[in-house]
């Protein structure tokens, strides 16, 4: 099953998060510390080195894309050479019931989890929940996420949108932490917590940044180290892998390495940057017993038959999310499902449904910043203006719209109607005083109109040529 | 295109696209933009079947009315060499996407497409990288304190850098000063102002808390629908601080100003 899809209540969502001070504040603050720490690291070189590493991402994840079907093979024989047991999963249910196969097979009950945006996107948590398994985030934003029973609202930052006292009312409420306001100590006590968690696991499931063809390894970056106890402290390893998270070679993982932690949180590296390459080996100390791979479609191929299949490229860095000025204002919930942002306004609709997210490809301005941050040059305001073109012919826009559009363009084809329109505004907005009619009246609630001209420009013109003949 | 692919209109006559909403709203701007160009010896036209670009549909997924309206366009300026305009947003329209309303499929009409992409500049970009005049040897007459709010198109779309600060660094008396996050959406977005109006109002509202931060007396932009957001939003807020349109500011300089 796929998390519940709320994107069609986008506006009212996003009115929430308008008028909520302590998220504006704490979404406001985060994404523009990330956005210019972005700024400080990609281009610590100059603007031209940093432009020519985005490109270079961006041709090895396009190149991966090329040959996806020759990729994902030769990465399943490389994987099993290296002892991963390999999985496909078309859904999201086949994936979870891999998952719940898996863990009945190796009598596991407890379950630590490393941050995986595509486990959100499948309901895997929810999944072994139903199943009696007891699972624990571990990445620290998750972990709090988890506790308060919500869902992330950011790529890299799922908590972005909580303040440091919001957080603290949540280990307080739910694990009883001795109150206080010092962030130190709040990490410590989580740290604490998890440490038990982490020693008793029976299972541990990771996501993949990158799956490494040529050597057949799990790429995986972070920060906390949560995410290496829990691929090697517990009897069995889960990496739920996208199967649009393939490169071709090491060489490409270096150079995704780079722009991925810059673009994200402005890190050179990533404090923990692994290739894991499959289970214990028998003259190793540590590492489990049992490595698994699942492979995930979950509508992936679909978008690769598409106009789209470039979004495919997306390293979930969360750029374009800390650089939209739409994003800045409520942070992701409000997109409705598991991606907020320009990425989720593109990947939603083509995941869950046009119909089922019409107002998404309409939640953004156009201003162009995620394609200019996008380490991996993903032309998201191109893809948003081909999806509103799917939403007209698809019959999914608002019908007033759709008469106001054509009346518009038979205005628009001939300079007299034009004038006429012009002249109609004019008389309108006399009429009308300072508030504008219908959906217009959107504009005036806000901010003030000008008034029309009282000769409009090619008056202006004919007289001054009048002048001078 | 990259510029260097362009044909130099050093020497061509201008036709100028006014765009619609300078047209009925600020006929003035137009003027500035027409009374510049001149000063610098460019022999401007104004072909009078002009409308709009198409933008309106287009941004909203009515791509069958904006190549209606993108058709007019071509008929009305079938005879120009040249095409300048006062706005990045419009400019972005004819130069990145009516190559993308129309596909070789379309046959003569894509050729014009890519043709009217070729020959339009806007503005700024066309005085300073077109023409490769930084100085227009103007002065205002007397001191005044600007700063740039780089509109989305102009800046992302056209990528024009730092023409309009080189226009106004050499206008005498005029100082240029910091605007924090001037490279930050105003929030119009076209109907998404509309569509989208509390978000929208959102963005606004730091961009009039900066503006309002700002030590400039006025903020120059190159796009009059930006500028109507940012102003519907400063007279809204009370605030003295006004924008104004990168033509006008420069046309201060010619004295008598207009704006």
């Amino acid at each position: 099953m796929t998390m519940g899809v709320e994107s069609n209540n986008f506006i009212a969502l996003a009115d929430v998060a308008l008028h909520n001070d302590d998220l504006q504040h704490a979404i406001g603050e985060g994404t523009r510390t990330a956005y210019y720490k972005r700024l400080d690291t990609m281009f610590a070189h100059g603007n031209e080195h940093g432009e020519s590493m985005r490109q270079q991402a961006a041709e090895a994840k396009r190149r991966a894309l090329r040959h996806l079907p020759d990729l994902l093979e030769k990465a399943e024989r490389n994987l099993k050479k290296n002892g991963f047991q390999v999985e496909w999963a078309v859904d999201a249910v086949q994936a979870n019931q891999l998952v719940l196969d898996i863990a009945r097979r190796h009598s596991v009950q407890t379950v630590t989890k490393a941050k995986s945006m595509l486990s959100e996107e499948l309901g895997t948590n929810h999944a072994m929940e139903a199943a009696g398994l007891r699972v624990v985030e571990t990445d620290l934003g998750e972990y709090i996420i988890q506790l308060a029973n919500e869902t992330p609202s950011h790529i890299v930052g799922p908590v972005m949108h909580k303040t440091k006292a919001e957080i603290r009312d949540v280990f307080v409420d739910e694990l009883g932490m001795e109150p206080t306001d010092d962030a130190e100590e709040m990490v410590a006590f989580a740290r604490g917590m998890l440490r038990e968690d982490f020693l008793g696991a029976d299972m541990g499931i990771s996501g993949g940044n990158f799956l490494i063809a040529e050597t057949g390894s799990i790429g995986l970056v972070m920060n906390e180290g949560n995410g290496r106890m829990c691929t090697s402290l517990p009897r069995v390893h889960i990496a739920l892998v996208g199967i649009e998270k393939l490169v071709d070679t090491v060489e490409d993982y270096a150079t995704l390495t780079q722009v991925l932690p810059s673009s994200s949180t402005g890190q050179k590296l990533t404090v923990y940057t692994n290739i894991i390459n499959g289970p214990r080996r028998d003259d190793e100390d540590d590492g489990p017993e049992h490595a698994y791979v699942i492979l995930v479609d979950n509508g992936r191929s679909d978008i690769y038959a598409t106009k789209y299949a470039e979004v495919l490229s997306c390293i979930r860095c969360g750029a374009c999310q800390n650089a939209c000025p739409v994003y800045r204002t409520m942070g992701g919930h409000a997109y409705g499902w598991v991606y907020g942002g320009p990425i989720g306004a593109v990947l939603t609709p083509l995941f869950v449904g046009l119909e089922n997210a019409t107002p998404l490809p309409h939640a953004s301005s156009l201003c162009g910043s995620c394609k200019q941050v996008c380490p991996v040059d993903i032309d998201l305001p191109r893809m948003l203006l081909d999806l509103r073109w799917d939403l007209v012919q698809a019959g999914e826009s608002d019908g007033r719209w759709d008469v106001a559009m054509r009346m518009w363009a038979i205005g628009m084809t001939s300079p007299t109607r034009f004038n006429m329109g012009g002249l109609a505004a004019r008389v309108g907005q006399h009429v009308m005083g300072d508030y504008m009619p219908g959906v217009l009246g959107n504009w005036t609630k806000h901010r003030d109109f000008p008034e029309f001209a009282s000769k409009p420009f090619r008056q202006l013109w004919k007289e001054r040529k009048r002048g001078r003949a | 295109m990259a510029l260097s692919e362009r044909e130099s209109p050093k020497g061509k006559r201008v036709s100028l696209f006014v765009t619609c909403i300078v047209d009925m709203i600020y006929p003035g701007t137009g003027m500035s933009a027409v009374d510049i160009l001149e000063h610098v010896g460019v022999d401007v036209d104004f072909p009078m079947a002009q409308t709009c670009c198409g933008q309106p549909a287009f941004n909203s997924g009515y791509r069958d009315e904006a190549r209606t309206v993108a058709r007019h366009f071509f008929k009305a300026f079938k005879d120009a060499e040249v095409i300048v305009t006062p706005s990045g947003s419009c400019a972005t329209m004819v130069r990145h996407e009516y190559p993308h309303l129309f596909t070789p499929d379309d046959g003569e009409l894509y050729e014009q497409a890519r043709r009217m992409a070729a020959i339009t500049w806007e503005f700024s970009e066309f005085l300073v990288d077109g023409l490769g005049i930084v100085d227009l040897q103007l002065q205002l007459p007397e001191k005044e304190s600007f700063a740039m709010h780089d509109a989305c198109h102009g800046l992302r779309g056209l990528g024009l850098g730092w023409a309009s600060r080189e226009l106004i660094a050499n206008l005498g008396n005029a100082e240029l000063v910091e605007l924090k996050e001037c490279e930050v959406c105003c929030g119009f977005g076209g109907l998404f102002s509309v569509k989208m109006a509390d978000i929208s109002n959102a963005m606004l509202k730091t961009k009039v808390d900066n503006i309002n931060d700002s030590s400039a007396e006025t903020i120059v932009t190159g796009d009059v629908s930006c500028l109507t957001q940012m102003n519907g939003g400063l007279s809204r807020d009370k605030s003295r601080k006004r924008v104004l349109h990168l033509a006008d500011v420069l046309a201060k300089g010619l004295g008598g100003g207009r704006a």
